[in-house]
Parts: C-alpha cells; sequence; structure tokens
C-alpha cells in the first residue's frame, strides 16, 4: 500500500543507495514501491540529493515505462499485448477487460479500484495469454478467467 | 504411519500462473488429513509448461511426475495414493521418460527441474561449481582456448562467439573490468533467461565468476527486466547463499579469486536489451543506445572494457568446460555449435522449453515437441526470434535451426523462441503491430527508427486502406530499406524484417476486406 510522501524517509531510501546518480534508476524504483508513482516533489528531492538537475531526472523518469508519474489505483492489472499472447487472442481479452471495467488501457476505474495496463511480454509466453495483478502473474487468461480474478479485488 | 515423502512443485512464474501455490496449500491439507508427512520441495521447472503446475513424487528411487494439476485434482491423487505412484489419468510416468524432456541434450539447464535452485548442497551434489572449479585448473588463457574450441555464440539475439568477446576484454587495457549480464528477456515468446534464473540460478552465478576470472574481471552486474520480480527474489537469494558458502566474496574458495554481482532492475523498456541501452541504464541514465565502436569489450561500462553476455550464453560455460569444448563443438551443425534452448509459445499445444543441438528443422521442434497448435487448427505463420524476426510460412518450416541459415532467409534465430500462429490470424495486423511496437519502444536517438516506426504505421493504414495501394506499398519497402541502413542497433534495423516477411508471404492480408479489419487490429 502506497504511504504519504515523506521528506525524511525519502533522503533514506536515497542515502540507502549512497546518493550515487549511477543508481538513479535502482532509486527511482525504491520511490515507486513506497510511493506507487513519481511525484514533482520526489524529482527536486531525488536531482537535489544526487547533485544532478531536475531535468536529467526527469528525462530518465520520463524514458521508462514503470516510472508513473501520477499514482495509480489499488490494483494494477497489466495484460500482455505482445505477439505470443496475440496469438491466444490477448487483443479479445484486452477489449473485453477495457469493456468489462469502463475504461481503456492507461486509464483508472472511476472507483480508483483498477488501473488497466498494456504490458509487452511477461515472459509466459507457453501458457499465453498472460495478465500481472499486482506482482501476481496468471497464464492461459480467458474472459470468464479475467472476471473472477479481477472481481476478486472487490470490483 | 507411512514415513516422510517428498512432493516437489515449481516455484516459477509458468506454474505459479497456472495455480501452483493453490496446489501445494491443498497437498499439504489432505497430506494431514490423510495423516502422511509431507515434505514440500519448491523446485525449478522441468520447462514443460504444458503440464504446469507439474507434481512430482520419488518412487523406487525415481521421479514420478503428474501435471497438469489443479487444486481439485489434489484430493483424488491422494485416493489414488499418488504418493506411491498410484494410477491417475495425471500420472505421466517417469519425468526424465517423457519424451518431450528425453528427446533433448540438456547441457545449460541440467539442473533446471532437478534440484532445489537456492540449496548449495544439492547444487554441487549434481555437479554444480565443476566448471568453476575446471576453470582455475586451466588457468585463464585455457578458459580462453576451451571457450573458443567450443564455437559457443552469444544466446541473446546476436549470435557473436564468446570467446572472442572473452578475449578482448582479457587484452584490453586497465585494472577495472566488468561482468554485465544482460537479463532483460524482452522478446515476445522467450523465457529461458527467467527460467534458468528462477529454476538455477548458481549455474548463473558460476558462469558469471568463470567470466570474471578469465578477463580479469572482479565486479559482476546482473541486469534483469522489472516484468520478473520472482527471477529476482530468487536471484537475490541465490547471490546471498552464494556469499555465505564463500562463492562469491573475497578469495573464493581459498583461490585468491575476489568477485561480486550486483543485481540491477530495467524499469519496462525494450530497448534497454540492446546492449549499449542496457549500459547506460546500468550506469543510471535513460537507454538511450550508444555509437559503437567503441565496442563494450574495449569501452563499456563506465568506460571500462566489460563482457557483455545473455544469461543463457553466461550459464552454458560451466557446463561447457565440465564436459569439454570437444564434445559441445560436436553437437550442431555448421557455425551453429552446441546447443540452444528454443522455446515454444503462442498458439501452441505443448508449449515450453527445449535444449537441443542446432540443426533440427523448425517444423520437427514445433511438431515433435510442440505438437501443433493450441487450437487444434492449422499453423499459418511462425515468428522466430523475437519482435524483430520474421514470420514463416508453412512452406519455410523445413529451414533448419541454425543461424546462418535462417539467417539466408531473411529470418532470425534470436533468443530462440517460437511463437506460433493459427489460420485466423491477420499479418497485417502483425506488420502494424512491429511499427507500433518500435515507435513505442525506439529510444529515440536516430530517426529512421524514431520516425520511420511512426511513418511505417501510416503507410500501413493506407495500404490496407486500399488509399494509393501499390504506391504505398512501394514506400513501404523504401521505408523498410531505409530503417534497415540507416538505424543505430536492432531495434529499428530489424523491425522491417517482420514487416517485408508478412508482406512478402501473406500478401492477400493486406488486401480487401480483411485488410481493413487490420487497422482495427482485429484478427478474421
Amino acid at each position: 500500500m502506497a504511504k504519504t510522501y515523506d521528506k525524511a524517509i525519502a533522503t533514506e531510501i536515497i542515502s540507502s543507495y549512497g546518493a550515487k546518480p549511477e543508481l538513479l534508476v535502482q532509486i527511482l524504483h525504491a520511490f515507486v514501491d513506497r510511493y506507487s508513482y513519481i511525484s514533482e516533489t520526489a524529482v527536486r528531492q531525488i536531482a537535489d540529493e544526487l547533485n544532478l538537475s531536475r531535468a536529467d531526472v526527469h528525462g530518465v523518469v520520463s524514458f521508462y515505462h514503470d516510472f508513473r508519474t501520477r499514482p495509480p489505483g489499488r490494483h494494477v492489472v497489466r495484460i500482455c499485448q505482445a505477439e505470443s499472447c496475440q496469438a491466444m487472442g490477448s487483443r479479445e481479452l484486452t477489449a473485453h477487460a477495457e469493456r468489462s471495467l469502463g475504461v481503456e488501457l492507461n486509464n483508472t476505474t472511476a472507483d480508483g479500484e483498477i488501473t488497466l495496463e498494456p504490458v509487452y511480454c511477461l515472459g509466459n509466453c507457453a501458457c499465453s495469454p498472460a495478465m500481472m495483478v499486482d506482482r501476481r502473474v496468471y497464464g492461459r487468461v480467458d474472459n470468464e478467467k479475467f472476471d473472477r480474478l479481477v472481481k476478486m479485488r472487490g470490483h | 504411519m507411512a514415513g516422510r515423502v517428498k512432493i516437489f512443485v515449481p516455484r516459477e512464474t509458468a506454474a505459479l500462473s497456472m495455480g501452483a501455490d493453490e496446489v501445494v496449500a491443498e497437498m499439504l491439507a489432505q497430506g494431514r488429513l490423510h495423516g502422511r508427512d509431507i515434505e514440500l520441495v519448491r523446485n525449478g521447472s522441468w520447462g514443460m509448461s504444458w503440464l504446469e503446475p507439474l507434481a512430482e513424487v520419488i518412487v523406487n528411487g525415481e521421479r514420478v511426475a503428474y501435471g497438469p494439476v489443479a487444486a481439485d485434482d489434489v484430493a483424488s491423487l491422494f485416493q489414488a495414493d499418488f504418493l506411491s505412484g498410484g494410477q491417475h489419468p495425471l500420472k505421466m510416468g517417469a519425468t526424465s521418460a517423457i519424451p518431450y524432456l528425453e528427446k533433448q541434450d540438456r547441457w545449460t539447464f541440467r539442473r533446471c527441474g532437478l534440484i532445489d535452485p537456492l540449496s548449495i548442497e544439492e547444487y554441487r551434489g549434481n555437479g554444480g561449481f565443476a566448471g568453476l572449479e575446471k576453470a582455475f585448473e586451466l588457468g585463464a588463457a585455457g578458459v580462453l582456448q576451451e571457450l573458443k574450441a567450443s564455437g559457443l555464440r552469444g544466446r541473446g539475439g546476436a549470435g557473436f562467439p564468446t570467446g572472442i568477446k572473452w578475449q578482448t576484454v582479457a587484452d584490453a587495457a586497465g585494472e577495472q573490468k566488468y561482468i554485465a549480464c544482460n537479463a532483460d528477456e524482452g522478446d515476445s515468446g522467450t523465457f529461458s533467461d527467467r527460467m534458468l534464473m528462477e529454476g538455477d540460478p548458481l549455474t548463473l552465478i558460476e558462469g558469471m565468476l568463470i567470466a570474471g576470472f578469465a578477463v580479469g574481471a572482479n565486479r559482476g552486474y546482473v541486469y534483469l527486466r522489472s516484468e520478473y520480480p520472482l527471477a529476482r527474489t530468487v536471484f537475490l537469494k541465490a547471490l546471498a547463499v552464494a556469499r555465505e558458502s564463500g562463492w562469491l566474496g573475497k578469495n573464493i574458495q581459498g583461490s585468491g579469486f575476489d568477485f561480486d554481482i550486483d543485481l540491477h532492475l530495467g524499469a519496462g523498456s525494450y530497448v534497454c536489451g540492446e546492449e549499449t541501452a542496457m549500459l547506460e541504464s546500468l550506469e543510471g541514465k535513460a537507454g538511450l543506445i550508444r555509437y559503437k565502436p567503441p565496442l563494450p569489450a574495449i569501452a563499456g561500462l563506465f568506460g571500462k572494457p566489460t563482457v557483455v553476455n545473455n544469461v543463457v550464453t553466461l550459464a552454458s560455460v560451466p557446463e561447457i568446460l565440465v564436459r569439454g569444448s570437444e564434445a559441445y563443438a560436436a553437437l550442431g551443425t555448421g557455425r551453429s555449435k552446441g546447443t540452444l534452448a528454443f522455446q515454444l509459445a503462442g498458439n501452441i499445444r505443448r508449449g515450453g522449453l527445449v535444449e537441443i543441438a542446432f540443426g533440427l528443422t523448425l517444423r520437427e521442434l514445433i511438431e515433435d515437441w510442440g505438437g501443433g497448435t493450441f487450437s487444434g487448427r492449422d499453423i499459418r505463420a511462425v515468428q522466430i526470434g523475437g519482435p524483430l524476426g520474421a514470420y514463416f510460412p508453412q512452406h519455410l518450416l523445413d529451414t533448419p535451426l541454425d543461424y546462418e541459415a535462417f539467417a539466408a532467409l531473411d529470418g532470425l534465430i534470436g533468443h530462440g523462441g517460437v511463437v506460433v500462429f493459427d489460420d485466423s490470424v491477420n499479418m497485417a495486423a502483425q506488420a502494424r503491430f512491429a511499427m507500433e511496437f518500435c515507435a513505442l519502444e525506439s529510444c529515440g536517438k536516430c530517426t529512421p527508427c524514431r520516425i520511420g516506426s511512426v511513418r511505417g504505421v501510416e503507410v500501413i493504414d493506407r495500404i490496407v486502406a486500399n488509399e494509393n495501394r501499390d504506391a504505398n506499398l512501394e514506400l513501404l519497402q523504401e521505408l523498410c530499406d531505409t530503417m534497415v541502413d540507416g538505424s543505430l542497433c536492432a531495434m529499428g534495423g530489424l523491425t522491417p524484417f517482420p514487416v517485408r516477411s508478412a508482406v512478402k508471404y501473406f500478401p492477400k492480408d493486406f488486401e480487401g476486406s480483411s485488410a481493413v479489419q487490420a487497422s482495427a487490429g482485429v484478427n478474421k
């Protein structure tokens, strides 16, 4: 569960990586793990403490898909869009997910419960189509299995 | 009451994705109910993903397999006394005799599935660290000699001779050198890096140790994609286990050799699988690719001479040293020596990992191991080598699995991923996706890739909408030429290959009503 931003704790996270600029990608991961996204405040503080410009940090944040700049829903559902899953109907599964959640990919349901995202390969290609709910991967996901797994999360 | 029995159920992503944890919970519950004392071993996967979750028990000293087991099957397995090898519809017989496994030639993956991935004792007991000991015995020059003689080529996709790369780093001037392991396995249809890191991570550590010893590096990095959280957990534990037992750190096993490894996470960027983009990312920056030269072997991580190798490449080294380069080079065909861990994916009945010598045909792999499509319909196209690999039609399925034979057909063996599509696939949609993916994942450094891919999507849309067809088809070919000739790395340079193969072998999909659906990304 994401925590409220705390400057002292943010400093602790940064120092646990020795405040080394070459560990910026790892530091940003640690921020996402704790706060679920990278806020403007975080960019400022990280830049200050690593002695980088805000543009440097912003450049890295915006390059990588993992570094969200807005908080996601309580759960993140990622459906694989890559070839192996396409061969097993991921396009249809995605359309079903969008219909049943009432949101398109890269959006969060109105109640803030679920963020639906694309992902390009989870390495579960022998059991396509694959989906990840928070940190857990599911294989051979059909519409019925999708509904069941997403309902388990109170939606 | 019977004695303690061992049950093996993998802790591996594919097995977990099909419910392995639920199966384990149910087995423990049923065990209590039947008053059986059960020890559950969470092994890696044998790679028979179609049988996951695969449960094994030991009967008369032999592992006997049941699969695919669902939590609902567990009660009936106990009723059938599967702990003693009882008959049951899910019984597959002795694991080692399952043809899918028995017909393989396992070198790199020989312990994967067999052992508890985090047990140094089991690793040692099954030949682990014998490769490193051999390396110490041969000396650095001897290791390089063996590796060159083995003919091992980079398994990440580029197929560069590993021994020559290592020799270059060994010969490069400088005190500080690095081993950078590429575990950014982003190609759809591939999972061998993940399977090894989850199922036998100590082999990767051993391979990196040998690389460090051979080239004179004392520091290694593993760059792992963030989409693999379990591989991360297992590998971090493996590093800890290796350090505790003196196989990592200072003066390893009294040899005087120091080496340690850090794990770094990628952050969802496909292009970071390109070696120079990976090095940038390892340095904490955006994954923009670098110009070459200089080669990473001369000026790589932090500007120092660096061995950049894929997981499977590094993990192949220990067994090559143990069994000898001659035995390895005797396998395979032409300049494709040894074995490759192919991965069967997509619309395939028996998906999984198959480590075999090069030279078999693609059809044999797909039919004999894969058992045809999952849907039961006809195979229409097969994409080999990930999103940058060509789509092969039926008539090319008899191509032998060999780097050069594939290159001659504008194809790619790459990282060994084989993605099968049945006859419902719309190849114009697949061609469009190749360009779309390139546009999404381009690092943006060079124009042919950054802009060419966007234009590619637009041109394909116009072709399928029947706008100026002939002129636009010609334009697409020219655009592909520009991307191939003008891109800085394989991202823009190889994206045209799946596109061109789709146009060449499946021209009908770019015409008429079937084509219209492609622009919406819908299959027939």
